[in-house]
């Protein structure tokens, strides 16, 4: 454990003195919390005033799961916006980790430090853990203090107690608790796999955000559409993360043998 | 402390390592010589357990190679044939990090002491990145001895450095060796290897030759002792040529080289029969055949 802790220390170290890395730690979360308190203060008005006029309009997908009884066609419809952007919200335990991944893992093939790293009595788990928990950790604090301060600004803005309640209602604390730190492990165990390919931080941090794109897929299918993200769909999400994280990480620690490590990695 | 039999590394069809066998003892310092390729990289990493072998057995201070690769690993320290620094941070953290993953138990002292005694102490807050080539080797050296290792490995530690810093890393490694630690160094520097090696072995894929720097010398080139005389002829050449003990003469402008297994027995009986043949023998001295003069012919031979 002690030895984890030490790769955690020194990744920490290491990749926060990268700017591209503290970019994307600290204006990522800020930007996605930025945007449905936005939207909940743009449309603070609609709710209190004319919320009756909207009623008979409210279409059942924006009630379904979503609306509870009591509020009015336009708090309905603030609780649907904003519930449009908790996929949006999703990407933060994504890209976080995949740039610290990127940066630490192909970071120790271009100083060539990984041979002195494997000549010492720590695992390759220990290692491999070490270098997720560094990557995992910013990500899922980053999403938590992200959620914090999308509910406080939320608890300013918003003076009707239920339309709060529906706002942060257990979708979100699924998503943010659960699904988002299953999508940050996710997300390392990819980049770690596309490190394992590439030479260059920059390449693997593209590559690696390709695991971005099923976020982005779910936020614009939820547009479109095509489904409501409400308590049993973000459930079913969180169970099939299990699955895919498990799958992920077994791919990646087959990729990460120390043999592979030094005699294959270019 | 180092005992290998017919160990063997292959990569799909490349066969890196071909039934290495060898004995390294304690306190030995063991060159291992070889040109870019020949294997010695891989043989570092299989000794240190870095990478398996494909068959064959080692052991590696009492401890068995694919068995007790952690306990392998505590044991000996390694230098990579980069030093491998994290850049970004300072030289005392990048020890620390090591330190602190070899279960070192004074931490702070052992790394004060090594950094202290490689020169580094004063520099210890400056970030790795903005050390010199031959200080990061030095520092890359500090960060293989901190466990205290009983077999040091060293590859390549004066590639590229400038005279002064291949000096003091050279030094320092002289200074290793009057502790009595086992070193196993790779090296291209010949000179380098016939200062410091007990021992050394030829290697390309399999090892050629091991033996002393002395007794190599011996057995490729044999002895050569040469006779300086005010003048040369050809009937003292014969004379010398006509000595039973005598393997060859070359006669070069005014010297005679002779080519002999036992000069100290020898040159007298030589000298006694030049002058009694009318010869004026100005010095007498043994050809040293230089140590790279010995590789390039092995290798050449492989």
């Amino acid at each position: 454990m002690n030895k984890i802790i030490t790769i955690v220390r020194k990744e920490w170290a290491e990749v926060f003195k990268n700017r591209m890395v503290i970019f994307t730690v600290a204006f990522l979360p800020l930007l996605m919390t930025a945007l449905p308190l936005g939207i909940i203060y743009a449309t603070r008005d609609t709710s209190s005033g004319t919320g009756e006029a909207l009623d008979s309009q409210v279409p059942s997908e924006m009630t379904q799961g979503l609306c509870p009884e009591g509020l009015n066609g336009a708090e309905c419809f603030q609780v649907f916006m904003v519930s449009e952007f908790m996929m949006m919200f999703m990407i933060v335990p994504v890209a976080i980790p995949v740039t610290i991944a990127a940066y630490s893992i192909v970071g120790e093939k271009t100083t060539r430090s990984l041979e002195p790293l494997l000549a010492t009595p720590i695992t390759t788990v220990e290692l491999l853990v070490g270098k997720c928990l560094a990557a995992v950790i910013p990500a899922v604090l980053a999403t938590y203090a992200a959620f914090g301060l999308f509910a406080f600004g939320s608890w300013l803005i918003v003076a009707n107690k239920m339309l709060l309640t529906a706002l942060l209602d257990a979708r979100w604390l699924i998503a943010v608790f659960i699904v988002g730190p299953l999508l940050a492990v996710m997300a390392v165990a990819f980049a770690l796999m596309v490190s394992s390919r590439v030479s260059d931080p920059r390449v693997a941090e593209q590559v690696s955000m390709v695991i971005i794109v099923p976020v982005l897929a779910g936020f614009f299918g939820q547009m479109a559409g095509l489904f409501v993200l409400n308590r049993q769909v973000i459930s079913v999400v969180a169970i099939v993360m299990i699955a895919l994280d498990v799958l992920l990480v077994y791919l990646a620690t087959r990729v990460f043998q120390r043999e592979s490590i030094l005699t294959r990695w270019k | 402390m180092i005992h290998t039999e017919n160990l063997t590394k292959r990569f799909k069809n490349i066969l890196a390592v071909d039934g290495l066998g060898l004995d390294v003892a304690e306190g030995e310092v063991f060159g291992f010589l070889g040109p870019n390729g020949a294997g010695k990289t891989t043989t570092v990493r299989m000794l240190t357990s870095l990478i398996g072998p494909t068959s064959g057995a080692a052991q590696v201070a009492g401890f068995s190679l694919g068995k007790q690769d952690t306990e392998i690993r505590r044991t000996v320290g390694v230098l990579t044939e980069t030093p491998g620094m994290y850049d970004n941070l300072s030289a005392e953290y990048n020890m620390q990090i090591f330190a602190e993953l070899y279960e070192v138990k004074d931490v702070k002292g052992q790394v004060e002491k090594y950094l202290r005694m490689l020169g580094l102490w004063e520099r210890r807050f400056d970030s790795a990145g903005t050390f010199s080539k031959g200080m990061k080797q030095k520092l890359a050296i500090a960060r293989a001895l901190l466990h205290e290792p009983r077999i040091l490995f060293l590859d390549e530690p004066t590639a590229g450095l400038d005279p002064e810093a291949a000096h003091l890393v050279r030094d320092f490694i002289a200074e290793l060796r009057k502790e009595g630690r086992t070193i196993f160094l790779c090296t291209h520097n010949l000179d380098e290897a016939d200062r410091l090696c007990d021992r050394i072995g030829v290697f390309k894929t399999h090892l050629l030759v091991m033996d002393t720097p002395a007794n190599l010398r011996q057995s490729v080139f044999g002895r050569k002792v040469v006779f300086h005389l005010r003048a040369v002829e050809e009937g003292l050449a014969r004379t010398v040529r006509g000595l039973p003990f005598v393997r060859e003469v070359k006669v070069v402008e005014n010297k005679l080289l002779v080519n002999l297994d036992n000069p100290e027995a020898h040159n007298p009986d030589i000298i006694r029969a030049l002058v009694e043949a009318g010869a004026d023998v100005q010095f007498v001295g043994e050809l040293r055949h230089s140590l790279e003069d010995v590789y390039l012919q092995l290798v050449k031979a492989a």
